[in-house]
């Protein structure tokens, strides 16, 4: 079936392009796995969508499809939250940077350093 | 009156070029120190700034008003000669002349902080929705910090350096006004009112915040 073969593709472009040496830190090998594991679990429950119901029906849910849509929201909520935090936390990192940097360059335009020339008149 | 130099005005500046100068040269008349924050303006407000002889302190990129008086308020403690701080807006709508009023409840030890208001007396007309929405504003600072005053959402205010030093704003925009009041509470210092002006002319009705701001200050305040 073409489907099949279309989301398995897809599933394992994700794995490449998320397993390219990048910074090669450490840290991310117990990420690196859950990945590879993740993307197994994908290929099976693509190639025998059987799995995925007698999933669902051990924990009270009818189909398959039912379960992964309520898993799929679960997960959205925490990457958008995930997200939300990390984005206010790089936000102030910012706002330091940048007052920091007003800052001394305010204090070296004030001793006569001028460093930046677009802000006087050329004489 | 002699200049006093040791009060420096703090004007957070975000695209005001064609009236910062005007603004500047008024107040150094009175008070020489000023420290404008240009807030990433893209006009020439840096180069007003400079030429009217104001300390110009430049964010390379747009922070927000909050983060700009916090960067002010930080230049202006460096310098030693600063005992008072004064926010100041840098469209115009303050009057430099409802400052020393301001400074004598400071000199004399009433207050440590003492906040304008445009409602104590009635030289500033309001309109209507600016009103309504202003109105709400007040009475959920003062129901959130417990402060009695009567216009929380005024930028001229007057302060001591120690004042100053626990003002440690962490919200950028506009909602910054709330966070002061509260840090206020917070730190128990004694505080004050007192009557100035605003003069809304076109041009600071035109830079004015959408009233529809209102609505993201609610939600800085909840989620911050």
């Amino acid at each position: 079936m073409l489907i099949k073969i279309l989301l398995i593709m897809c599933t394992l472009g994700l794995l490449v392009v998320l397993l390219q040496k990048r910074a090669a830190a450490r840290t991310r090998a117990w990420k690196r796995l859950i990945l590879v594991a993740l993307v197994g679990v994908a290929i099976v429950s693509v190639l025998n969508p059987e799995l995925t119901t007698e999933v669902a029906n051990l924990v009270g849910v009818g189909r398959g499809a039912d379960l992964l849509l309520y898993v799929l929201t679960a997960v959205f909520l925490y990457v958008v939250v995930g997200f939300y935090l990390k984005f206010r936390d790089v936000e102030r990192q910012v706002t330091v940077l940048a007052r920091r940097l007003a800052l001394d360059e305010a204090r070296l335009r004030q001793q006569g350093t001028e460093i930046d020339p677009q802000v006087d008149p050329a004489p | 009156m002699t200049p006093r130099d040791d009060v420096c005005v703090v004007i957070p500046v975000f695209n005001e070029a064609s009236v910062i100068a005007d603004v500047v040269r008024t107040v150094r008349k009175r008070y020489p120190l000023v420290v404008c924050v240009d807030d990433g303006s893209s006009d020439d407000s840096a180069a007003a700034i400079a030429a009217a002889g104001a300390v110009l302190v430049r964010h390379p990129i747009n922070l927000g008003q909050g983060a700009a008086l916090r960067t002010g308020m930080d230049y202006a403690l460096s310098l030693e000669q600063a005992r008072y701080l004064v926010t100041f807006d840098a469209d115009g709508q303050h009057d430099v002349e409802d400052v020393p009023q301001m400074l004598e409840l400071l000199d004399s030890g009433e207050a440590q902080i003492v906040f304008g208001s445009r409602f104590l007396d009635r030289r500033t007309r309001v309109g209507g929705a600016k009103r309504i929405v202003l109105a709400a504003a007040i009475r959920y600072s003062r129901a959130s910090t417990g402060l009695s005053l009567t216009d929380t959402h005024n930028g001229l205010r007057a302060f001591t350096r120690e004042v100053a030093g626990a003002l440690d704003l962490q919200i950028n925009g506009m909602a910054h006004a709330s966070e002061l009041l509260s840090l206020v509470a917070r730190h128990r210092f004694r505080y004050a009112e007192v009557p100035v002006h605003i003069r809304y002319t076109e041009y600071s009705r035109s830079k004015g915040q959408p009233l529809m701001n209102g609505v993201n200050i609610i939600f800085d305040l909840l989620f911050r």
